[in-house]
Parts: structure tokens; C-alpha cells; sequence
């Protein structure tokens, strides 16, 4: 029964079959229930709003605080407060899929395929993250700066032109593979260990787990922030 | 049992990108529409609107000490041109009441300098009146008694 338990499914899904599409049904499930929980908190929180904020909207405030903070550091006086709701749903998102991954003992849950999990430990959903990022600094450039925003290109000199090239490849790339594995890591890690030792043994590392889950999280958010800043930057 | 199978498979593995990516996309997009309405903007009100109740608040603030200040010299200067008025009164009236009292004693002075003499000159008068008198009178006496005298021889 316990090596039932603590059993590891690596690559496997719940296949859903709409029509021609297959989908990994274990992400939305799992997403579907945090983003419901997340959803269900704010609007508690944000019931009744009141100027001398109490309980829920004083945690709400101190969020949407950090949020602001994030995003108007990074992206500039200027144009943060487009892209704020951006952020701190990239933020909220990665932060509370991987807590909920971290937190919640899914594998109590069984499936008949797969297991429940991080939805961010699904490759589809960071490379969606990423590629939203990238569509958002592109849309975020051209809009601001139209043409001239492929300038950003040849600056400071055209040398830069192939490299810079290069980065909007990496970006999503990188992006979506650090996220991604680093969530599966922690998943992974944690599960050999209460495969291998079931007690005590894993507490350090999923406190661990729930740190480097904490910061991805700050991670992901910063570095979109800063790829919307550096494309609606003015050079001079 | 630990079942590695991250890649090769013909289903599943690690690597299977399918439609989850673009319903995953979707999905965060339509989240951050619903956040937006539900969360970064309420709460941006509230929090942007006590901002700028409490930098209003302080600009008002800062305002009126200013102006308390401001009432606090002019307050002092008036009160100090008042102290040294009060002592211009004051030293006014020592001077007046001064001389008044001069005034009077000289006056007073006088006066009884004056009835002095009056009464001085009035005793002389009396006196000599008195003596002229007095010495008519001896005359008077001696001659009765010379008469009497004579008269009697």
C-alpha cells in the first residue's frame, strides 16, 4: 500500500480526447481547482472594501502592494500600470500552482492515469507562460514605440543585431525550462524521497520544495517584467 | 513503482506538447482579464484613493502649520510692539503723576509759605497794636500818677 503511495508516474498523463485535440487532463484539473481556490480568496477578500482595510483586503492590499512594487520597478514609471494586471496574474498563477502542487498530498487522488500535480510542472503550461511573455514584450514594444521599436535591435551598435535575435529565442526558452524544471525537480525529488525514506526524511526538502516554488514564482513574474521594461525602454 | 519514462514513448513523456499549451494560454489570458476586474482594479482603487487621501491630507497639514507659524510671529511681534506700548504708558504715567505730585507740593508749599507770612505780618501788626497801646496806656498811667502826685503836694 505505501509503495502504492509513494508510487512515481513520470510522462504519463490523463489523456482527454476532444474531437482531433488530446489534452493532458491532470494540468487543467489541477489548475481549475487552485485557480477556483485563488478566485474564491479574492473575492472574499474583496467583498466588501473598506478604507481602513481589515483582515482579508489587508493581505490583498499588501499583494497587489508587491505586485506594484515588482512591476513598476522593473517596467518604469511610464507604462507599469498596463502591464500590472499581466504580472500579477503571471505571479499568482506560478506561485499558487506551485504551492498547490507542493502543498496539497494529490496523490491521495487517483487517476487512472497520471497523477495530479504543479500544473507547472507540465511543459505546456510553462512554454504558454513563456510564449504569453514573449507575445507581451513584442505587443508591449510595437505599441509603445511602434518602428522604432526595432531599433532596440541595433542598440548600441548593429553588431548586437544576430544576438539580440537570438534572445527572443532564448527568453521563452529559458523561461519555460527553468520553471518547468525546476518544479518537476522538486516533484521529483520529493517523491523518491518518501518512496525511498517515507518519514521525517522528506520534510527538509519539501520545505525546500516550497521555497525554490516561492521564488520561481518571483522569478518568472521579474523576469517577464523586465523583458515589457527593456522593450518599452526609450534609448537615447 | 518508480516508472521513468521521459522519453520515446509513443504517448506521454515528459516533452508531449499538445492543445494543452494554446487552452493553457487561453487560460491565462482570460485569468488576467478576471483578475483584473476582480482584483487589480478594486483593490487598486481603494489603495491609489487612501494614497492620495493621505498625500492630500499631509499637503493640508503642512499647510496649516505653515499658516500657525505665520499667526505665531506676527502673534509675537504684536504682542511685543503691546509690551513695549504697555512700557511707554506705564513710564508716561510715572513721568505725569510725578510732576502732578511736584505740582502740588510746590503748590501746597507755597500756600502755606504764603499764610505763614500772612499770619506772621498779622502777629506783628497785633503786637505793635498791642505795644502802642500798651505804652499809651503806661503814658496815660504815669501822667495820672505825675497829676496825682503834684496834685496831692
Amino acid at each position: 500500500m505505501l509503495t502504492n503511495f509513494a508510487a512515481l508516474e513520470v510522462g504519463q498523463h490523463l489523456y482527454w480526447q476532444i474531437g482531433n485535440i488530446r489534452l493532458h487532463g491532470q494540468v487543467f484539473l489541477t489548475s481549475w481547482i487552485l485557480l477556483g481556490a485563488l478566485l474564491v480568496f479574492i473575492s472574499l477578500g474583496t467583498k466588501k472594501m473598506e478604507n481602513d482595510p481589515k483582515g482579508l483586503q489587508n493581505l490583498l492590499e499588501f499583494l497587489w502592494d508587491y505586485i506594484r512594487d515588482l512591476a513598476r520597478t522593473q517596467i518604469g514609471e511610464k507604462v507599469y500600470r498596463d502591464w500590472m494586471p499581466f504580472i500579477g496574474t503571471l505571479f499568482l498563477f506560478v506561485f499558487v500552482s506551485n504551492w498547490g502542487g507542493a502543498l496539497i498530498p494529490w496523490r491521495l487522488i487517483k487517476l487512472p492515469s497520471g497523477e495530479l500535480g504543479a500544473p507547472t510542472a507540465d511543459i505546456n503550461t510553462t512554454i504558454a507562460l513563456a510564449l504569453l511573455v514573449s507575445l507581451s514584450y513584442f505587443y508591449a514594444g510595437l505599441s509603445n514605440k511602434g518602428w522604432r521599436y526595432f531599433e532596440y535591435y541595433v542598440h548600441p551598435t548593429p553588431i548586437m543585431l544576430p544576438f539580440k535575435i537570438l534572445e527572443d529565442f532564448t527568453k521563452p526558452l529559458s523561461l519555460s525550462f527553468r520553471l518547468f524544471g525546476n518544479i518537476l525537480a522538486d516533484e521529483l525529488v520529493v517523491g523518491v524521497l518518501v518512496f525511498l525514506v517515507p518519514l521525517i526524511l522528506p520534510i527538509p526538502v519539501m520545505f525546500l520544495g516550497l521555497f525554490t516554488s516561492a521564488i520561481q514564482a518571483l522569478i518568472f513574474a521579474t523576469l517577464a517584467a523586465y523583458y515589457i521594461g527593456e522593450a518599452v525602454e526609450e534609448h537615447h | 513503482m518508480l516508472a521513468f519514462n521521459f522519453f520515446g514513448a509513443t504517448e506521454g513523456g515528459l516533452f508531449d506538447i499538445n492543445a494543452t499549451l494554446p487552452l493553457m494560454a487561453i487560460q491565462v489570458v482570460a485569468l488576467t482579464y478576471i483578475l483584473n476586474s476582480l482584483f487589480f482594479k478594486p483593490v487598486g482603487n481603494v489603495v491609489e484613493k487612501r494614497e492620495k487621501f493621505v498625500s492630500n491630507n499631509i499637503i493640508e497639514a503642512k499647510n496649516k502649520l505653515s499658516e500657525v507659524k505665520k499667526l505665531e510671529a506676527d502673534l509675537l511681534t504684536q504682542l511685543q510692539s503691546a509690551r513695549t506700548e504697555a512700557q511707554r504708558i506705564v513710564s508716561e504715567a510715572e513721568d505725569e503723576s510725578d510732576k502732578l505730585f511736584k505740582e502740588a507740593l510746590e503748590l501746597a508749599s507755597n500756600e502755606a509759605n504764603a499764610s505763614k507770612e500772612k499770619a506772621r505780618l498779622e502777629i506783628e501788626s497785633q503786637t505793635s497794636a498791642a505795644r502802642d497801646q500798651l505804652s499809651q496806656q503806661a503814658d496815660d498811667l504815669s501822667e495820672l500818677i505825675v497829676n496825682r502826685l503834684i496834685l496831692e503836694k
